[in-house]
């Protein structure tokens, strides 16, 4: 796949956006300011950059309890998110779901979700929807390698399968399940092989290359809108910290946690050597941008910081939606 | 005015509101070809064709989810998952994704979402084909429940959750299925949060809903020949509840009875007995009696079934227990 200077830049720029922030919703956990759970996308931003690059406004995603990424790369507003991180009135959700339930509709962006698993067959509905719009786009499904292991994985590969649903499925193989190694929990080295189960495309990619996730999902959404069918894309990689702040991942081999974060590995040193080598930009570019996207994300922390806290009778809005006028 | 099985009331509904609003789709095990297990969805798939309404594989969870992410775009899903006794394939559909969705997204859209499924005993269905589960769902802030006692009621209810913004659980009782009666034509809906009085009386208050609800009405007329007048409450919507109009008998009869053929322990009946005792104590002049099923699961033999199913008898006697 031949990329212009943009779409390296831009594929760039996203996986500095979810690294800057999730480094920063780290220090501000570990500073006592957020709450709750976060299960950090760190090392991940390969995937999610490379998949969305792909998308349209149109297309959407349903993404897992490690969602950051995914919604920063769909375009997803950052002060919102940061401020939703906060439990703030300002937030995604106005504080009513924090890090796990953050969505943007009109960004098709269809939400997190803190069950595992349960946004596979969602990901179908919203395809099938689609589809009954009569639009041209695709439905995505992000999971992990544990998630795969549940049976709405099974129903929702099969339905879209025989329902010739535009749905990709991205299964981001982190080697680990909170903290059971793959191998504990299936037989199969390649979870791409499940795809066949399906009578579907399955292929296994370098999850922390997002010019390989990209060209990957380029097949898939060309497959899915030419009505040819679905993909299962498996993309390899490793999660940099524990399965949430405060995990701290004593289930990892150091020698192989060290091999993964070394420049070689980590998706961003990588990528970055790519781009100076290719000469697609230099490095004050490269510092620029770094520059650009810090200051973006501590302007999210200062407006989450100095927005209001929810009002508590606004707890109860929105249990119900109210019918039509 | 058409007379109506309570099966093609429930057909009705779904064929007026999909003639009614292009975005209504009907999806569910064996609802095209077959038309559903007792014909609720029988012609459906030759009027409106294959993109309206589909036949799934089993893979309950996969029909919640498809209502959940289709209605989040835009659709109205009517989702038949048969006896409520599967919606354990699916709890978590139905509990953390469709309950909660609005509420977590902080209100960015609806989602109108109908399931609806078949409640209840007596034709010997045994204990996993049975049950009445509707205290599973009341108990989920952001689902609605009902539940229907006649062929009106089931073609009203079920065109209001379809038009509904919200997920709506519509239990239909399977022992209702023969019943015929007055049904109006075309669309036509009755509201959610509105009892129905059955039968005015001034004695004692009888509330109760699906199938044990026609029960009441018949125990209240032999009550009527020992002196007792009875006011015979349909409470038909669960979530919301018309508390007020439910207070408002008790305030006329100072005693309650509540009926329901779920389990009594935990069953809906017993929060609406502590809201009675809550907010209308004064009003009361005997204890609130319930009457529901044993602490059993539903026996299959027609000799050990018929023994687990309140019937007029028990409700009889749980109100006269309240005159002494
Ligand atoms: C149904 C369900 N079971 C268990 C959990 C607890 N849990 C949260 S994340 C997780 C591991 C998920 O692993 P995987 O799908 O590989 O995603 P990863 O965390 O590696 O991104 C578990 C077990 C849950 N949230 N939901």
């Amino acid at each position: 796949m031949k990329l212009t200077k943009d779409a390296y830049l831009s594929l760039y720029e996203t996986m500095l956006r979810i690294r800057f922030f999730e480094e920063t919703a780290r220090e501000l956990m570990l500073g006592g300011k957020l709450g709750g759970f976060l299960h950090l996308y760190s090392g991940e931003e390969a995937i999610a950059a490379g998949v969305c690059s792909e998308l349209t406004k149109e297309d959407c995603i349903c993404s897992t309890h490690r969602g950051h990424g995914h919604i920063i790369a769909k375009g997803g507003d950052i002060h919102k998110m940061m401020a939703e991180l906060y439990g703030k009135a300002t937030g995604y959700s106005q504080g009513k779901s924090g890090s796990m339930h953050i969505a943007d509709i009109g960004m098709g962006i269809i939400g997190a979700n803190g069950i595992v698993g349960a946004s596979i067959p969602i990901t179908n509905g919203v395809a099938f929807a689609l589809r009954y719009l009569k639009k041209d786009a695709v439905a995505v499904a992000f999971f992990g390698d544990g998630a795969s292991n549940r049976g709405t994985f099974h129903e929702a590969l099969n339905l879209a399968s025989v329902w010739n649903l535009p749905t990709i499925f991205i299964c981001e193989n982190n080697h680990f399940g909170m903290s059971t190694p793959q191998g504990r929990a299936m037989k199969l080295k390649r979870i791409s092989d499940r795809a066949s189960a399906y009578g579907i495309a399955g292929v296994t990619v370098d999850g922390n290359d997002p010019v390989a996730v990209k060209e990957a999902t380029h097949e898939a959404v060309k497959r899915a809108k030419s009505g040819k069918g679905q993909s299962l894309i498996e993309c390899v990689t490793w999660r940099h910290h524990g399965h949430y702040i405060g995990d701290p991942a004593a289930y990892k081999d150091p020698a192989e946690q060290k091999l993964w974060l070394s420049e070689e590995r980590d998706p961003i040193p990588r990528f970055e050597a790519r781009l100076l080598k290719e000469k697609v930009a230099n490095a004050e570019e490269l510092d620029g941008l770094k520059n650009k996207v810090r200051d973006v994300i501590s302007a999210s922390v200062a407006f989450a910081e100095s927005s209001p806290d929810p009002s508590p009778e606004s707890m109860y809005d929105f249990v119900y939606m109210p019918d039509e006028a | 005015m058409a007379t109506m099985t309570y099966v093609n009331a429930i057909r009705d509904a779904q064929r007026q509101e999909m003639l009614r609003d292009p975005k209504v789709f009907v999806a569910g095990e064996d609802v095209a070809l077959m038309g559903s297990s007792f014909g609720q969805t029988g012609g459906l798939y030759e009027e409106f064709g294959g993109e309206r309404v589909l036949d799934t594989p089993i893979s309950e969870g996969q029909i919640v989810s498809l209502g959940v992410g289709a209605s989040a775009m835009g659709l109205r899903a009517v989702l038949s998952l048969d006896f409520c006794d599967f919606l354990g394939c699916c709890m978590d559909e139905v509990m953390n994704q469709a309950a909660k969705m609005t509420y977590m997204l902080g209100g960015q859209m609806c989602l109108p979402l109908t399931i609806r499924s078949n409640i209840g005993g007596e034709i010997g269905a045994a204990a996993q084909h049975s049950q009445c589960l509707e205290a599973l769902f009341t108990h989920l802030p952001g689902l609605k429940v009902v539940s229907s006692s006649n062929p009106r009621d089931a073609k009203g209810l079920l065109s209001q959750a379809i038009r509904d913004n919200n997920p709506v659980i519509v239990l239909e009782h399977k022992a209702l299925n023969p019943m015929t009666g007055d049904v109006p034509e075309g669309a036509f809906t009755v509201p959610f949060g509105k009892i129905e009085l059955k039968k005015e009386g001034k004695d004692v208050s009888i509330l109760s809903w699906a199938n044990t609800l026609n029960k009441c009405v018949r125990a209240a007329a032999d009550l009527e020949k020992d002196g007792i007048d009875a006011e015979v409450i349909d409470v038909r919507s669960l979530i919301p509840l018309d508390i007020d109009g439910i207070l408002a008998s008790v305030e006329k009869t100072g005693r309650v009875v509540i009926a329901h053929e779920a389990v009594e322990t935990g069953g809906y009946g017993g929060e609406i007995a502590a809201m009675i005792a809550d907010k209308g104590f004064d009003f009361l002049d005997a204890p609130i009696k319930r009457v529901g099923a044993p602490y059993t699961p539903v026996p299959f033999s027609g000799a050990l079934e018929k023994h687990y199913q309140p019937n007029e008898e028990r409700i009889i006697r749980a109100v006269k227990s309240l005159f002494y």
